[in-house]
């Protein structure tokens, strides 16, 4: 077990591209650490570079409190659990957990035990063991690169996209498995995702990227609340949160308010009026989507309301808690307490 | 195809009974004038039945061999066919593999470059540069000798680019995977690309073992010891034998028994081979 520090970490490539402009992390021993962003925001890259698959141009990393910018990713004491598994696929499952201990000449017994452990922790029969991953779906075979990752006993688990190749049924299933799995092991982990969901549900803390840059970390409530700049404002959050232009003592902002933080509410009481393009019912849930009616913009607005309203009128009046406002710099996006 | 039309199925049937009759039929004259002896082979109309010699060539020609191969048996000749053949076989995969192991998973200054340098040796067959390469072999002392029969043939271009395309399948993830588990560079080679690379490997060894075994113009260049002559360039002996009439039912006897090994290498190597030609799913 381990705690990860990543200090002012930078990745030039050859090409002349910066992928990653500078991160400073800390990951505490035993945290599940989730990377979220859009693709090409750097978080794969950052992965890669904590576990050794790329090297760093500029900056530290420390596992453990050792640093390990010039080691090997085998010998950083790390595993990684690949988003197309990467198992081998001329050998059996037994032998796929078993080959990096193969490797570190531990006694044939030791392997066995250990394989044998992970297996049951995994739910894999003894008929599933001695199967090739092609004969594997989906779901097992994500169970098998999970456990080659834990039958190593790693101090950090690392997980790139792991979830991606899965339906949306088993991803909802695997994901609460790699939550039990990780709060039972105790494991640090490093899990990168551009998906949401996945990042607010696994995560004790994330880090949220945009074009190489940390733009955010905190827990997941923490940045869904007070989200630091419009980046993560638009990001994290679905529908996304709406960004109207407004002007407040000659300073140009941004109003930002969830869809969810909206409700409606008569005429009277109206905070604003929008008028609806196009409603989606989602059951529990109506999503509207319109524009702010005779604002200074032409400002699209998303409302999430609940149970099935009845918006044809045309025009909806909405009103919302000042407290759940945010403010944004037009400019730079920052957040205005 | 699924029709139903009688006189469509009578003459596509037809059409390959043809074909198998087109290149059954000098198999099956081979096959006849090996079982018939001396007498009746100089005799026309050739025999188009199979006599009863067929135990007694066998014989003689396991022993003592034609007049024109100077009375080596055709064992030995079938054996240093088969050696030679097997060294390019073998030789051919192990060097091809690991160069293209080392032009794609290694960076190294000018690897493209020497990429375009195998690939151009394609355009240079052993014909064109077989006065020089013959030059280097007998001034390495290999005339007469398997190293020299096999060596000289041994590079391929054809395999290394094949096993490039290969390697180039397979997915980055099994490398790294590979790296985090603790594997160096040849143990990842040796555990994990040559696994992968099986049937490529097997269809890669039936193309080559036949190339080998084909082999006419090299051996008969570099070969002037009889016991070092292979079975293929044999034939060609024998049919020039001196002031004798050639030996038909011999020579034939020797085409049959050349035959078989390629044959067999193909029969046993059929499903991999066709695997390793068509199987894109890694």
């Amino acid at each position: 077990m381990a705690h990860v520090t990543l200090q002012n970490i930078r990745k030039t490539y050859p090409n002349g591209f910066e992928a990653i402009h500078g991160v400073d992390v800390e990951i505490a021993d035993g945290e599940f650490m989730v990377l979220v962003g859009p693709s090409g925001c750097g978080k794969s890259t950052l992965l890669r570079m904590i576990a050794g698959l790329e090297r760093v141009t500029e900056g530290t990393i420390t596992i453990g409190g050792r640093v390990v910018n010039e080691l090997e990713p085998a010998d950083r004491d790390i595993a990684m659990v690949f988003q197309n598994y990467a198992l081998y696929p001329h050998m059996n499952v037994f032998q796929n957990m078993a080959y990096g201990l193969k490797i570190r000449k531990l006694p044939k017994a030791e392997i066995e035990a250990r394989v044998k452990k992970v297996a049951d922790i995994l739910n894999l029969t003894d008929e599933q063991m001695t199967r090739k991953p092609r004969e594997l779906s989906g779901g097992q075979r994500q169970r098998v690169a999970m456990g080659r990752a834990i039958v190593r006993e790693p101090s950090v688990f690392l997980f790139d996209e792991p979830l991606s190749n899965l339906d949306a049924k088993l991803r909802v299933q695997m994901r609460i498995e790699i939550k039990q799995l990780q709060e039972r092991l105790g494991i640090t982990s490093v899990y990168v995702t551009h998906d949401q969901v996945e990042a607010m549900t696994l995560a004790q803390r994330m880090i949220v990227m945009n074009e190489g840059r940390a733009e955010q970390v905190g827990t997941p409530l923490d940045v869904y609340a007070k989200p630091a700049t419009t980046f993560v404002a638009g990001f994290i959050g679905s529908p996304a949160m709406n960004l109207i232009p407004e002007e407040r003592d000659g300073r140009k902002l941004l109003f930002g308010i969830r869809p969810e933080h909206l409700e409606p509410c008569a005429q009277a009481d109206a905070s604003f009026v929008i008028d609806v393009d196009l409603i989606e019912p989602l059951g529990a849930d109506t999503l509207v989507y319109g524009h702010l009616d005779g604002g200074a913009a032409d400002a699209r607005v998303a409302a999430r309301l609940h149970g099935s309203v009845d918006a044809r009128t045309g025009r909806l009046p909405l009103r919302y808690d000042p407290d759940k406002a945010h403010h944004f710099d037009a400019a730079g996006g920052q957040r205005i307490e | 195809m699924v029709e139903n039309r009688p006189w469509l199925t009578f003459i596509s049937h037809l059409t390959m009974i043809l074909g198998i009759l087109v290149v059954a039929f000098p198999i099956w004259v081979t096959f006849v004038a090996s079982t018939h002896d001396t007498v009746r082979m100089t005799q026309v109309p050739l025999p188009l039945w199979p006599g009863h010699h067929f135990f007694d060539n066998l014989r003689q020609a396991m022993t003592k061999g034609a007049y024109g191969t100077g009375g080596i048996p055709i064992g030995r000749m079938l054996l240093n066919s088969l050696v030679m053949a097997l060294m390019i076989a073998v030789g051919k995969i192990v060097i091809s593999a690991l160069s293209a192991f080392a032009i794609v998973y290694f960076r190294f200054p000018f690897r493209m470059g020497f990429f375009w340098m195998i690939f151009i040796t394609l355009m240079l067959p052993v014909e064109v540069r077989i006065v020089p390469t013959f030059a280097v072999v007998a001034d390495l002392g290999m005339l007469n000798s398997y190293w020299g029969l096999s060596i000289p043939l041994i590079a391929s271009a054809t395999a290394t680019f094949m096993f490039r395309q290969t390697f180039l399948t397979i997915p980055d993830e099994m490398l790294e995977a590979a790296r985090i588990d603790g594997a160096g560079p040849m143990r990842f080679f040796f555990d994990i690309l040559l696994p992968m690379s099986r049937t490529n490997i097997a269809a890669l060894f039936v193309i080559m073992f036949i190339y080998g075994w084909n082999q006419y113009l090299w051996p008969l260049l570099i070969t002037t010891d009889n016991s070092m002559y292979t079975v293929v360039m044999s034939i060609k002996q024998m049919i020039e034998a001196g002031m004798m009439q050639p030996q038909w039912e011999m020579i034939m006897m020797t085409s049959l028994l050349a035959m078989i090994p390629p044959v067999l290498v193909v029969v046993t190597m059929q499903k991999l081979f066709v695997k390793g030609l068509t199987e894109t799913e890694k």
